[in-house]
């Protein structure tokens, strides 16, 4: 290491770049021990927590393996069982495809909305923002979930309200046409956490633009179409990946609502719930872990997709015109 | 009721500049938009209010009074409730709680502003890829290391206790509190730390003189996010605690669904009522911090 500097011509640019002067070689050497000095507990957390489980659930994937005997290689198994011979993963796969496709928009479409109207007058946004904030940051316990099954239930408060207006009532929770809609309607409850991102992204378009608009003739629908939305789409971008995300790992209130089953007929039966099941609940390790790369390649398609997408709709102030 | 306060405090502060043609419409667009917020604030909040009233009703009140708030108040459900499981009592699942989430918060405070100074202020070799896998693991679903973290923890015996949940705090895995981190201590201007390094201090006196607590701002932000995640985190607690002695409180209110009957239902939403005490304090005392902070540390880049 020490002769790199000797021999320049043979070395990259950044590599020479490093310790040419003799009086900043120690101090450089010194900052490149400190810095792998600070990142010690980062370094076991990133190979002893994540890597090595990574490529050790990966192993797992191919084995039959119940915690209690050592793991048995079993080859592709796992993965055909999952593909071909288990109608419960199927239905879990629907089931999270159905939950993550209407629930993100919905909550999305909600939260534009509100944060439109929201922004237009200023008049105690402060409380009104910070009011619909309280559902994102109560809705992902158990308690609130708990709530909703009461609500939704046989005799629950929802019904009650459905009879004022002559609808009639029926069990939400255990019926499998709904179960899943009482899911849906929890996610897009929480409608905060974007609601106040979009309101920090509409703050951020130049007044002059609807100015502009305005004189040249554009009524409020025109504006919205050809200013907002695509000054906007950055920050729909941001909250998409977001949600997208964090809507394919729904878990707490599938298993609360559900009773920790799924049911009924496995319509509540999210993806993350059913690996639970498989895991812990019978502890099959094998196949959860077959699952847990299932899962990890379709989310990072799904991934790639929406951000491909991206180049498509979102636009950019400072890209220029094309 | 709720929205009056502030509407007369926010009056004289806004003098409403624009042409006096376009008032008059304004001023009817946003009595509509002040109608159809409270509206969907009544919807919104509905699911709350509904949770707080019926802890406080009796049973029969439960079955009978379709009202939110109930006739008589009993707090009877609290009692109840707070001594509802045999053989524990909810003390218990609040200390748990209370033990985890301090943990996580320590731990994440501590290592992610270690790692987070290495990368925003410091010249290393790798270091551009080990950033980038650091964003990368910023992205992996935590379910897909479940299964073999719990096998490693199984190992070194640590099931049952609270260990699996605290211990991978205080190694940075929370990539997010990281990234937030290096983002915010980029913002520090740089000639400070060549200030101190011409006064003699080395990397380690400049992260802890100079760099932390200048990054204080975003330290508050990753106790309170930490908390409240780990407060109302359910997945990993019910994998890794099965004595109910060691139940934290999400995995201890399941036991209400278990037994459920309607005579338990007022004090199963005794105790979750209370359960998003701790929560909703921080969001009182944070809330400025909450709704504006974190959410678009993401958009401004």
């Amino acid at each position: 290491m020490a002769d790199t500097a000797s021999r320049p011509p043979r070395v990259s640019a950044r590599r020479a770049a490093r310790p040419p002067a003799p009086g900043g070689s120690p101090r450089r050497r010194r900052e490149a021990v400190a810095g792998y000095t600070f990142l010690i507990p980062w370094f076991i957390g990133l190979f002893g927590i994540t890597l090595f489980p990574m490529l050790y659930s990966l192993y797992l994937s191919f084995t039959d393996y119940d915690l209690l005997q050592s793991p048995q290689w079993i080859g592709l198994e796992n993965y055909v069982r999952m593909l071909t011979d288990d109608p419960q993963y199927w239905n879990s796969v629907k089931a999270t495809l159905v939950f993550a496709l209407v629930s993100v928009p919905l909550k999305l479409a909600v939260a534009l909305g509100v944060a439109l109207l929201l922004y237009r007058d200023r008049r105690g946004v402060g409380l009104y923002r910070a009011l619909f904030y309280v559902p994102s940051l109560l809705g992902g316990s158990v308690a609130v979930a708990i709530v909703w099954q009461t609500l939704f239930g046989g005799q629950g408060a929802i019904n009650e309200i459905l009879g004022i207006f002559g609808i009639g009532g029926r069990s939400w929770i255990t019926n499998p046409s709904t179960a899943l809609g009482t899911l849906v309607l929890l996610a897009a409850w929480q409608f905060g956490a974007p609601m106040v991102i979009f309101l920090a992204g509409l703050k951020q378009i130049p007044a002059e633009m609807f100015e502009a608009g305005s004189l040249d003739g554009a009524g409020r629908f025109t504006q919205f179409w050809h200013i907002t939305l695509p000054m906007l789409s950055p920050v729909l971008f941001f909250n998409l990946v977001l949600e997208t995300i964090a809507g394919f790992q729904g878990f707490t209130a599938a298993f609360v609502i559900s009773g920790g089953t799924g049911g009924p007929a496995d319509s509540t039966l999210l993806y993350t719930l059913y690996l639970y099941l498989r895991g812990f609940g019978d502890f099959q390790m094998g196949y959860a872990s077959a699952m847990a790369w299932g899962f990890l390649l379709v989310l990072g398609v799904i991934t790639a997709i929406v951000f491909r997408s991206g180049s498509l709709w979102v636009h950019y102030a400072d890209e220029g015109e094309h | 009721m709720t929205t009056a306060p502030s509407t007369l405090a926010s009056a004289p502060l806004a003098p409403q500049a624009p042409s006096p043609a376009g008032r008059p419409a304004r001023t009817a667009g946003s009595l509509v938009a002040h109608v159809v917020l409270v509206a969907l604030l009544v919807v919104a909040l509905y699911p709350i209010a509904y949770l707080l009233g019926t802890s406080f009703k009796s049973p029969q009140e439960i079955a009978n009074n379709l009202n939110v708030l109930p006739e008589s108040f009993t707090p009877k459900n609290y009692a109840d409730g707070w001594s509802g499981i045999p053989g524990v009592s909810f003390a218990r699942f609040f200390t748990n709680s209370v033990v985890v989430s301090v943990g996580v918060v320590v731990g994440n405070v501590v290592s992610c502003s270690l790692a987070a100074y290495a990368f925003a202020r410091l010249r290393f070799p790798l270091r551009g890829l080990w950033f980038a896998l650091m964003i990368g693991t910023l992205l992996l679903p935590h379910h897909v290391l479940v299964v073999p973290q719990y096998v490693l923890f199984n190992s070194l015996g640590w099931v049952n206790t609270p260990l699996p949940l605290i211990v991978p705090k205080f190694l940075a895995t929370d990539a997010f509190f990281v990234f937030l981190m290096v983002q915010f201590m980029r913002g520090i201007p740089r000639t400070l730390d060549e200030a101190a390094a011409i006064d003699g201090c080395g990397p380690f006196a400049t992260f802890f003189r100079i760099v932390l607590p200048l990054t204080k701002p975003a330290l508050v932000t990753t106790t309170v996010f930490s908390f409240i995640q780990t407060w109302n985190d359910f997945f990993s607690q019910l994998v890794y605690l099965n004595d109910i002695t060691k139940y934290t409180l999400p995995i201890g209110l399941r036991l209400f669904l278990d037994s459920s009957g309607q005579n338990s239902v007022g004090p199963m939403f005794a105790m979750s009522a209370l359960s998003l005490v701790p929560v909703f304090l921080f969001f009182l005392v944070f809330q400025r911090l909450i709704v504006e902070g974190i959410n678009t540390s993401g958009i401004k880049g």
